[in-house]
């Protein structure tokens, strides 16, 4: 007895330690990547690399600004165009959907989920660019915000799918049940109950799909086209700048981080801290929506 | 179910310790720019195939990480396909610095655009944007994509070094890409574009401009009338022993010397 | 919810009425948001036949034998084959999920078994598992490049390991973990307390409950999480991509470098012109992708029929 007492004391001593492990890893990432940043931060200061627009290496600029524009604007503009869609999508399976095309369109959005970005991002090459660059306006290309941007639109939309459509789902049945023996439609019980009753869900849902389009790094640099500029508009119609290339945070690491070497590998870490940084303020706002939602749910 | 994983997990470690016993003795591993890359790999395969009991890697990851690798000891050998900076060998004293081969940089444009030459000044106009429109330089009406390689990028370097000249710079909008490969695919893809790319990289996707009248070829690149030509090199920690001794002596023989000028290099030798 | 349940009765004498006109504009309005929703999943799942139909159809001519078997040849050609990519796939995966796979079960079991000892126990463990359950959090949101950017300071610079299948699997470990991590909470969860509350009773230690107990229940539900954890480390690309050193060779070692499938498919896109071979590539990530998805849904409404059998 007593020696299998001992056994149980050492297998929680185990057990521990590899719990405590996730937050050794989270703690030393930031550790890592913000002790490779120091010299960079040390050389140029947090203004130096964060309000800067230019970013040559060769002559000592390191401004990140134009990336951290590109990489909202293009999270932003995946957003527009995948919301409506995911959001749609979401409530069609949690609450109109029959059974059958469920069992069509929920393997649909997981396959979506699963597949690789460089997929994506080689679909992008070879298919969008060509079609978006036949827009005819001088200095398009076809790599830039608008290409990347529907690709990641496609990334976000399973994520948001499926936490959204948990959401709804989550509502409590007997909402449904008082708003449809008032006398409203379907529809409006959706709209005016269901939806908002699931609102922290589906905010959480947007959320993450933000962090998630933050974050993609592959299919964004072989569609973005990689300039280091301020997205601007290529004449004077306003709406061209979506034509115009730009590089994201985690493009600038990817692209550059085999050929750097000292202050430029640096920054490109310093680059890292950033995004860690826009990453960690999206996912604790999401966590904090979907616990209120959770707590809804109980 | 539970056997079967673990049976699958012993396999794959079995397999795994296997052949790590095996090749212990004559593995080589070459890491770096990605313009040397594929004619090591070439030669690396030439090289294994006389000698059956060497497996040597090869890797990518840029001039700059093979000038580490080698200084560091991380590989046996390190590529580089430009100079080394004076402060990397302060910093990696006994770095050794075989030229290899000289390899030409081409300025490539879409085979269907119709111009076949550019004097260097053009093409230091085009690349830093005074030149935005083909019609400009004898072409068609159209805007002009550039495509560059990315900061730190040893075909840049030399590129920036021997084209554009000390003030010049590259324009903001150039589409970027890390990797010579990457360059060529968008300009094969891109019809107004414009880049500049190793000569390993030549083939019927790409259209390379003859510069001021020189057309891009090795006759004359090695004599000197094309004008941008830069070494590729290979870098050991100290002089060279054993395997890497060998398969450096291979790279310089007359046979690996011919293999460089199949690939479309500049033989050195 | 069936479309009868929804809506309201309609006697026939009312239709005339003001209030019938109003919900006859109601349910038009209805059907017309209703078809909006349904064109919305169209789209969704046309986007799906698109990309995956592209990718097979213009993969298809270089699908073969042949291709999945032999090697590639390297070089700028794009020549040759998949096999060895495959292999380091495979490799890549067993890697990562020895090194994984016990530690986060290991810490899903502490969060959730040794919960109310927790409790009981001193302020130091209460602390260390919210900053656990914080870690997990976090772990799931890091982008895959800040992985990749961790593993390339740690593992391949600090600790001197290079561009190797140790540094990828390192970094790729972190990556999967809190995967493991949650689906294995998940499945611990799913497993009833009067099972552990029967076995405790009997004079079993907490170690023998859990081990004899509650992880045999538990097993289908690790599993996919394992399996899922094996789908991101197939479709992972930018970890490997500053890790792994993409030799196209067969790795000899663990400290030897190695290229999976989808960095295989990034270079061929972006190196070589080889784009039937890229896609063919892409048909194959795809395939793996779907039968691993199959095989989730199969073990789950495995775990659902069994939960009606015990019910």
């Amino acid at each position: 007895m007593q020696n299998k007492l001992q056994v149980d004391k050492a297998v929680r001593t185990v057990l521990l330690i590899s719990a405590s492990l996730s937050i050794v890893i989270v703690v030393s990432i930031f550790i890592f990547i913000f002790r490779s940043s120091l010299p960079a931060f040390k050389e140029f200061g947090v203004q130096g690399l964060l309000g800067e627009l230019t970013w040559r290496p060769a002559n000592g600029s390191f401004g990140i600004l134009a990336m951290i524009v590109g990489s909202v604007m293009v999270t932003l503009m995946a957003l527009v165009i995948g919301v409506p869609l995911a959001i749609a999508t979401a409530i069609f399976l949690a609450e109109i959907a029959p059974r059958g095309v469920q069992a069509v369109v929920r393997p649909a959005v997981q396959l979506l989920a699963g597949i690789p970005s460089v997929v994506y991002g080689l679909f992008g090459m070879v298919v969008l660019v060509p079609l978006i660059r036949r827009i005819p306006v001088a200095g398009n290309s076809g790599y830039g915000l608008l290409s990347a941007a529907i690709v990641l639109a496609v990334m976000i939309l399973p994520t948001i799918t499926s936490i959204s459509e948990d959401a709804i789902r989550a509502v409590p049945r007997a909402y449904t049940e008082a708003s449809l023996a008032l006398g409203a439609t379907h529809l409006q019980t959706i709209f005016q109950v269901l939806l908002p009753a699931g609102k922290s869900g589906i905010v959480a849902a947007l959320i993450l799909g933000i962090g998630r389009a933050l974050g993609e790094t592959m299919a964004m640099i072989m569609v973005i086209g990689n300039s280091v500029i301020l997205p601007a508009p290529l004449n004077d119609n306003p709406l061209t700048v979506f034509l115009s290339q730009a590089r994201t945070l985690t493009g600038n690491i990817a692209v550059e981080i085999n050929y750097a070497s000292g202050l430029h590998a640096s920054a490109l870490f310093a680059t890292g801290v950033v995004l860690f940084m826009l990453i960690m303020i999206v996912n604790v706002s999401a966590h904090a929506f979907l616990n209120r939602s959770n707590a809804l749910a109980n | 179910m539970r056997k079967s994983i673990v049976v699958v997990f012993l396999l794959a470690g079995l397999l795994l310790s296997a052949c790590g016993a095996a090749g212990e003795t004559g593995t080589l591993s070459i890491t770096g720019s990605t313009t040397v890359q594929p004619l090591a790999e070439k030669l690396a395969e030439s090289f294994m195939s006389s000698n059956p009991d060497v497996q040597i890697d090869v890797q990518g990851g840029g001039s700059s990480v093979g000038v580490k690798a080698a200084g560091e000891g991380t590989s046996d050998i390190g590529m580089a396909s430009r100079e080394v900076k004076a402060e990397e060998l302060a910093q990696f004293k006994n770095m050794q610095v075989h030229v290899i081969a000289r390899d030409g940089i081409a300025i490539v444009v879409n085979p269907e655009n119709s111009v076949n030459d550019l004097s260097l000044d053009q093409i230091r106009d085009i690349f830093s944007g005074k030149i935005v429109n083909w019609s400009e330089v004898g072409g068609a009406d159209a805007a002009i994509t550039v495509v560059a390689r990315e900061e730190g990028s040893g075909t840049r370097d030399a590129f920036m070094e021997m084209v554009m000249g000390k003030d010049a710079l590259i324009l903001d909008n150039a589409i970027l890409q890390s990797s010579n490969g990457a360059v060529r695919t968008v300009v094969s893809t891109t019809p107004n574009a414009i880049a500049f790319l190793s000569f390993g990289y030549l083939d019927e996707s790409t259209k390379a401009l003859s510069i001021g009248g020189a057309a891009p070829t090795e006759e004359n690149a090695s004599s000197g009338v094309y004008p941008v030509v830069r070494p590729l090199n290979l870098l050991t920690d100290g002089a060279p022993e054993g395997l890497v001794k060998a398969f450096l002596d291979f790279v310089l023989s007359a046979d690996g010397q011919a293999m460089v000028r199949e690939e479309g290099y500049i033989p050195v030798k | 919810m069936t479309e009868q349940e929804l809506t309201p009765m309609k006697p026939a004498d009312l239709r005339a009425s003001s209030a019938s006109a109003n919900l006859r504009k109601r349910q038009t309005t209805q059907k017309l948001s209703f078809g909006l929703l349904w064109l919305a999943s169209l789209i969704v799942v046309l986007v799906l036949v698109v990309v995956v139909g592209y990718v097979f159809i213009t993969g298809f001519k270089s699908l073969s034998w042949d291709f999945l078997t032999t090697a590639p040849k390297g070089g700028l050609s794009g020549e040759g084959g998949i096999s060895t990519t495959i292999i380091t796939t495979i490799y890549l995966v067993a890697l990562i999920l020895v090194i994984a796979a016990p530690l986060g079960i290991g810490a899903a079991i502490f969060m959730i078994e040794y919960q109310e000892q927790t409790k009981a126990g001193g302020k130091f463990v209460q602390a260390l598992l919210q900053a656990a359950n914080f870690g997990v959090e976090t772990l799931a949101g890091i982008p895959s490049i800040i992985f990749g950017l961790f593993g390339y300071a740690l593992f391949v610079s600090t600790l001197q390991f290079g561009f190797s299948l140790l540094s990828a699997a390192l970094a790729g470990a972190c990556l999967v973990l809190p995967t493991i991590i949650r689906t294995t909470q998940e499945a611990l969860l799913t497993v009833p307390v009067s099972l552990r509350e029967g076995s405790l009773a009997l004079g079993a230690t907490r170690w023998q409950t859990i081990s004899k107990v509650v992880l045999p229940a538990a097993i289908p539900g690790i599993i996919t999480g394992i399996i899922l954890s094996v789908g991101r480390i197939i479709s992972e690309t930018a970890v490997f991509y500053v890790t792994l050193g993409g030799s196209y060779r067969l790795p000899n070692s663990l400290l030897s470098g190695g290229r999976t499938l989808s960095l295989h498919l990034f270079y061929l896109a972006m190196d070589t012109n080889a784009f039937e071979k890229a896609m063919g590539t892409g048909a194959v990530l795809i395939v793996s992708i779907i039968i691993i998805n199959l095989v989730i849904d199969l073990i789950s409404r495995k775990l659902s029929a069994g939960v009606r059998q015990q019910q």
